[in-house]
This record gives C-alpha cells, sequence and structure tokens, in this order.
C-alpha cells in the first residue's frame, strides 16, 4: 500500500513537471487561435526560449532573468508572425513554417557562436536553476515531498491559466479578443482596432510560448540541446484543439499529455509499454477527439484567415 | 459567327497565355528578391557572429562547385527534397497545404526498410517491391488525412501535425523492434539489403568518385516531367487546378471535387513517400532512431515555394535547396555555423510568404510612373 501510494506520488510529480511547458505554450496558441491567428511557429518559439533561457542563465546566473528572457526572445519572434500576418496578410501556416526554421536556426546558430563550435549550452547547476517551492519542508522521498515540492515556476502555470481565464472571460480586452477571432469585420463596424488586438494576442502567443521553451531548459533538462522541446510545440497546439479552444480546457488536455509524458520519464525503456507508443497518445487521442466531436471543438471563425482593412 | 467567336476564344486564350507567362516572371522576380534578403539576413547573422559573410559564403559556393565529386552530393542531397518539393507543390495547386510531407516522407522511408530488410527478391524487383510499399504507406498516410477533411470537415493542417509526429514515433518504434533493429549496438535499423539499393554500377561510381551516387536524381525529374504533364494535359489535372482555383466554381462546373481530393491528396502523399524510399535505397541505407524531426518534408515547403509550385521548377529549387544544404555542412571547416543555412531558408520563405507587398509596392511605382 505504502509503495503504491509513493507510486502515485511519483506520477503526480512526474505530470506536474511535464505538464507546463506544455500548458504555458498552450496558452500562447490559446492567445493567437482566438484572435483568429494560427501560430504553428510555437515549436521553434519554444526552442529558441529554451536557448535564451539556458544561456541567460549559465552567464548571469540569475534563473529568473533567464525566465523572463525566454518569454521575450519569444515575444520578438510572435511580433515577426504578426507582421507577415497581420499587418501583410501572409498565409499563416507558410509564415509559421518560416518561423520553424529561423528561431531554432538562430537558437543553435548563437549557441555555437557562443560555446564554441558546440550545439548544446554547458550543463547548468542547481543555483542557476529555477528554485522549487517547499523544499526542505517535507521529508525526502515523502509522498507530499513527491507531489507539492516542483518547481515554483510549475506553480505559476497553473497560475497564468487562471489570469489568461480572467482575462477572456471578464475583461473587456479579453471579449474584443474573442470577437475579432470570429467576425473581425464586425468588429471593426464597432470601433475596434483589429490589428492592434491580433498583434497583441500573437505576441503574447510568442511570449508564453517562449516562457514554454525556458521552462524545460530551467527545470527539467538543465541545458540547452536542439532536440531538447521535439514536439512539445505540437502538443500544446493538439492540446488547445482537444481543449476547445478555452484556457481551463487547455490546462485539462495538457495535465492529460503531461500524464503522457511523465509516464515516459517512469517507465524509461522499461519493456512494459514502448515510450514511443506512449508518445503517439496526445497525437492520436487529438484526432479521435475530432472526429468523435466534429463540430463541438470549433475552431474560431476567422481562425486562419488574413484579414485586411476595410477602406 | 461561329467563326468570329472561334477566333475571340483564341484571342482571349493568347491574352490568358500571355498573363500566365507574365505571373510566371513577376513570380520569378519576388522569389530572387526574397533570395536576395535570405542571403542577407544570414549575411547579418554571419557578420555580428565575427565571420565574414563573403568568407563564408565563398565557402559555402566553392563547397559545392569546386569539384564534380562536391556537385554530385549535392545532386545527392538534393533528390529527396525533389520528391518532397513536387509533393507540396502538386497538392498546393489544390489550395491544400501539405505540411505532412515530413511524415508521408517518414512512413515512406520505413515501409521501403521493412521490404528492403524483410523480403527477399532478385535486384530489379526488389527495388520495385520497396518503393511500392512506400508509394502505399505515402498514399493511405496523407488519404486518411483527405478522409478527416471531406468526411469530417478537420482542418488538414492540424491533422498533418498530428500524422507527422504519429509516424515520427511509428518509425523510432519499428526500428527498436527484434527484426528490424541492428544487431548489436548503435540505435538504427540493419541495412536494407543490397538488392534494395538504387546505387549506380561501380564503374560509375568511381567516374563520379562517390560511393552513394544513385538513380534517385533520374526518378525525381521522371516524377517532376510526370506531375508537370498531369497538371497541365490531363483532365484531371484541370480539376486538381480548379478545384485550387475555386472549390465552389469547380463543385458548379461538374466537377466532383471531394473524388479530386482523395486521389490527389494520396498522389502527393505518395510523392513524399517516394523521397523517402529513394534517400533510404541510394543514401543512407539505413534508418537511425530520431532525436528530432529530419525536416525534409518541411524542406519540400521551401523548394515548393521557390518554385511557384512548378513541377519543373522543383528540380531546379531542391537542387539548390541540396547545394545549400551539402555546402553549408562544410561551413563548420572556417568555424562557421552550418545553421545560417536554416536563417537563410527561413527568411526567404518568410519573405516568399509576404511576397505580394512587394507585388503592391511595384506596381503601385508603376502606376504612378504613367501617370506622371
Amino acid at each position: 500500500m505504502e509503495e503504491l501510494i509513493k507510486n502515485l506520488g511519483l506520477i503526480i510529480n512526474a505530470t506536474l513537471i511535464a505538464t507546463p511547458p506544455l500548458l504555458y505554450a498552450a496558452l500562447g496558441s490559446t492567445f493567437s487561435e482566438r484572435s483568429g491567428v494560427i501560430n504553428i511557429g510555437i515549436e521553434g518559439i519554444m526552442t529558441i526560449g529554451a536557448f535564451v533561457g539556458a544561456a541567460v542563465a549559465h552567464f548571469t546566473g540569475n534563473a529568473w532573468l533567464a525566465f523572463l528572457c525566454g518569454g521575450l526572445v519569444g515575444a520578438l519572434f510572435g511580433l515577426i508572425h504578426a507582421i507577415a500576418c497581420v499587418s501583410f496578410g501572409a498565409d499563416q501556416t507558410i509564415s509559421g513554417t518560416a518561423i520553424n526554421f529561423l528561431a531554432p536556426g538562430v537558437a543553435i546558430f548563437v549557441c555555437k557562436a557562443l560555446f564554441e563550435q558546440s550545439s548544446n549550452t554547458p550543463p547548468l547547476d542547481t543555483a542557476q536553476k529555477l528554485p522549487k517551492l517547499f523544499n526542505g519542508i517535507f521529508e525526502v522521498g515523502s509522498f507530499w515531498n513527491n507531489v507539492l515540492n516542483t518547481y515554483v515556476a510549475t506553480y505559476l502555470a497553473f497560475v497564468a491559466v487562471a489570469v489568461v481565464w480572467f482575462i477572456f472571460y471578464k475583461t473587456r480586452f479579453g471579449m474584443r479578443l474573442r470577437a475579432v477571432g470570429e467576425h473581425p469585420k464586425a468588429c471593426e463596424t464597432q470601433g475596434i482596432n483589429v490589428f492592434r488586438i491580433r498583434y497583441i494576442a500573437v505576441i503574447a502567443s510568442g511570449f508564453f510560448a517562449g516562457l514554454g521553451g525556458a521552462y524545460v531548459t530551467l527545470c527539467t533538462v538543465s541545458q540547452f540541446r536542439p532536440e531538447v522541446i521535439v514536439g512539445q510545440g505540437f502538443i500544446a497546439i493538439a492540446a488547445v484543439i482537444f481543449g476547445k479552444f478555452t484556457p481551463h480546457g487547455a490546462m485539462g488536455a495538457c495535465l492529460l499529455f503531461g500524464l503522457c509524458n511523465g509516464l515516459k520519464v517512469l517507465l524509461g525503456s522499461g519493456n512494459v509499454i514502448s515510450p514511443n507508443l506512449i508518445s503517439m497518445i496526445p497525437y492520436v487521442v487529438t484526432i479521435i477527439t475530432l472526429v468523435l466531436f466534429v463540430g463541438k471543438s470549433r475552431v474560431p471563425a476567422a481562425s486562419g484567415k488574413p484579414y485586411l482593412k476595410q477602406k | 459567327m461561329k467563326q468570329k467567336i472561334n477566333h475571340n476564344s483564341e484571342t482571349s486564350q493568347n491574352i490568358l497565355k500571355i498573363k500566365v507567362q507574365g505571373l510566371i516572371y513577376q513570380n520569378a522576380l519576388y522569389t530572387i528578391i526574397a533570395i536576395f534578403f535570405g542571403f542577407l539576413v544570414g549575411g547579418i547573422f554571419l557578420w555580428s557572429a565575427g565571420f565574414s559573410p563573403l568568407e563564408a559564403y565563398a565557402k559555402l559556393f566553392s563547397s559545392v562547385f569546386s569539384r564534380p565529386k562536391y556537385l554530385i552530393w549535392s545532386v545527392i542531397y538534393a533528390t529527396p527534397l525533389v520528391f518532397t518539393g513536387l509533393s507540396v507543390a502538386f497538392s498546393y495547386k489544390m489550395g491544400v497545404f501539405n505540411i505532412g510531407a515530413e511524415g508521408q516522407f517518414v512512413v515512406g522511408s520505413l515501409a521501403a526498410l521493412c521490404v528492403g530488410i524483410l523480403v527477399d527478391a532478385p535486384p530489379v524487383l526488389h527495388v520495385l517491391l520497396c518503393m511500392l510499399a512506400a508509394i502505399a504507406a505515402g498514399m493511405v498516410w496523407s488519404f486518411l488525412v483527405a478522409v478527416l477533411r471531406v468526411r469530417f470537415g478537420i482542418n488538414e493542417v492540424l491533422s498533418f501535425i498530428m500524422f507527422n509526429w504519429i509516424a515520427f514515433y511509428l518509425s523510432n518504434y519499428v526500428i527498436n523492434t527484434k527484426t528490424i533493429h541492428k544487431v548489436g549496438g548503435g540505435e538504427a535499423s540493419k541495412d536494407i539489403r543490397e538488392s534494395a539499393r538504387i546505387l549506380l554500377p561501380q564503374s560509375l561510381q568511381n567516374i563520379f568518385q562517390s560511393n552513394k551516387a544513385n538513380y534517385g536524381i533520374l526518378l525525381a525529374i521522371i516524377a517532376a516531367v510526370a506531375i508537370w504533364f498531369i497538371l497541365t494535359k490531363t483532365t484531371f489535372g484541370y480539376r486538381v487546378q480548379a478545384v485550387g482555383l475555386n472549390p465552389h466554381a469547380a463543385k458548379y462546373g461538374g466537377i466532383n471535387s471531394d473524388k479530386t481530393m482523395y486521389i490527389a491528396m494520396s498522389l502527393s502523399g505518395a510523392l513524399a513517400a517516394l523521397g523517402g524510399a529513394v534517400q533510404l535505397m541510394g543514401n543512407s541505407m539505413r534508418i537511425s532512431q530520431f532525436a528530432g524531426q529530419e525536416g525534409f518534408g518541411f524542406q519540400g515547403i521551401t523548394v515548393a515555394l521557390i518554385a511557384s509550385s512548378h513541377p519543373i521548377g522543383c528540380i531546379f529549387s531542391g537542387l539548390f535547396y541540396g547545394a545549400m544544404k551539402y555546402g553549408g555542412s562544410k561551413l563548420n571547416l572556417i568555424d562557421a555555423p552550418t545553421e545560417v543555412v536554416d536563417i537563410i531558408m527561413g527568411t526567404i520563405v518568410l519573405f516568399i510568404a509576404i511576397s505580394h507587398v512587394f507585388r503592391y509596392l511595384i506596381t503601385r511605382r508603376l502606376k504612378n510612373k504613367e501617370e506622371k
């Protein structure tokens, strides 16, 4: 029994640690999707966020500053996506594809330039990483230590969900954001600046994706490697669809997909189930949901369509 | 009267021809502008990292052109990209953005790998079997997405992305199974049998000074010409383009757009999968465990964009990308990061995505001039 509880604690812990990067990125994706802009560049933005987080922490030793910088560089790439898609009416999928070339390219380029041709950053030591909450309060190895003693940034991710939920459903900006994603033309006749709202939303999506990337290097992996993100950005996009384009729905989806990632880490290369099969679950589940609940996970009406200002 | 009508339709056809040709020239111009900006941005990155952009670009070009052997290698690098480029270009003609070429490429090479290892067949037949397996796998992979779109109204970009990753982990799973995995260490599959390889005969390999010189590029050129023929000379190609230009009008004109979609997307998947098969049977001979997506499919998007989705253009833009990849891989000889190629290509894609802005600026200037 005790063993079972301890294992349960470990599973919850692994889920909690694996969920935030997906959650941060999913919040970002929710922002841009709801405003009517698809951002598949989130995967690439997470990669550069991960690199900047690791590099800034390595040079300054200040993990919080590094975390913020990861977000800011993400916002910068969000801005590029916004300029292309919102101002210039570019095809959003193509622009996102370009970001997926550019952002990891820049990340690895700068990494090699800074760290003597190495595409990895030096490993961070514990002091350079983000701190854990409740460190040393519970007995090491106990259930509560396993469950609650995770990184502050983990808790922050869930706080961010509440904040984004509040912005979406309780503020004027949030209402406008949702309206712009459904019917931009009607919004403009009401005097809403469609371009400005979409700019803010897409930059926010980059910012959150950058935070998600930085979380990976500053909390879990402790080092930037080119393949440190592999697919987490796309899982986040899937989670947003699975969560019906709401912040709280995305959170539920991220927890489920985080559980998959957590299980993968726990089971390791054990012979029970191949980790590769577990890795497929988020993608398969998303497709099944889309098929079973056709119409229920409704994509915002104006999603993916460039909007040109009326004259 | 009848003659007059004929005459009229002939002139309107001519006008259409001139317009289309003008469009091709225009697109070429915008592509050249985009490529220029790509190298410019890449140069800025090189310069700010303390490298001379000129020296680096000189290295890049000399590593492609200075020896015949290098040129052959560039062609070998280009071959899979021509296939994925064709795949993306063909589906784009139908208004579908095949971001799933990556996954179709992976399942294609995986199917070819399984047949290449497990089946024992005489040389030419074995190659054909491998390619058929790849084509079947790629078609299924893409057809499923078409079903999701047509029957369930699911945005194909989303399902393509999901299928890419399912293919990714499927490949990692299969190569780790006992029958496929390499005996002894190493995170890779066994090599495919000699009979499944498409390498040139030894004598030609010696002439080209490359042990990986293969028939792939010939197949790619044949595929490109075939796609060009299908698009421009057949009813099916006409239907594909009609659906791409205006699905409602096509339906109104009596074209079964669902059926066209199923066939065209399957064909698109087959092209990408063939790319995977050719890369496997002509170059890599085995599949290693993926740490990250290899990107052949995404690079195909760039190839198609640079070619303005013209099938013959894909041969040349594929060669361009292949040369950039091979030349870029030699940049580490002067300690410059290879990733500058990704930066250049990403910038090119971004600028092609906003190329209608150039169109707007240029036409406005021309109009202003006329008015003066």
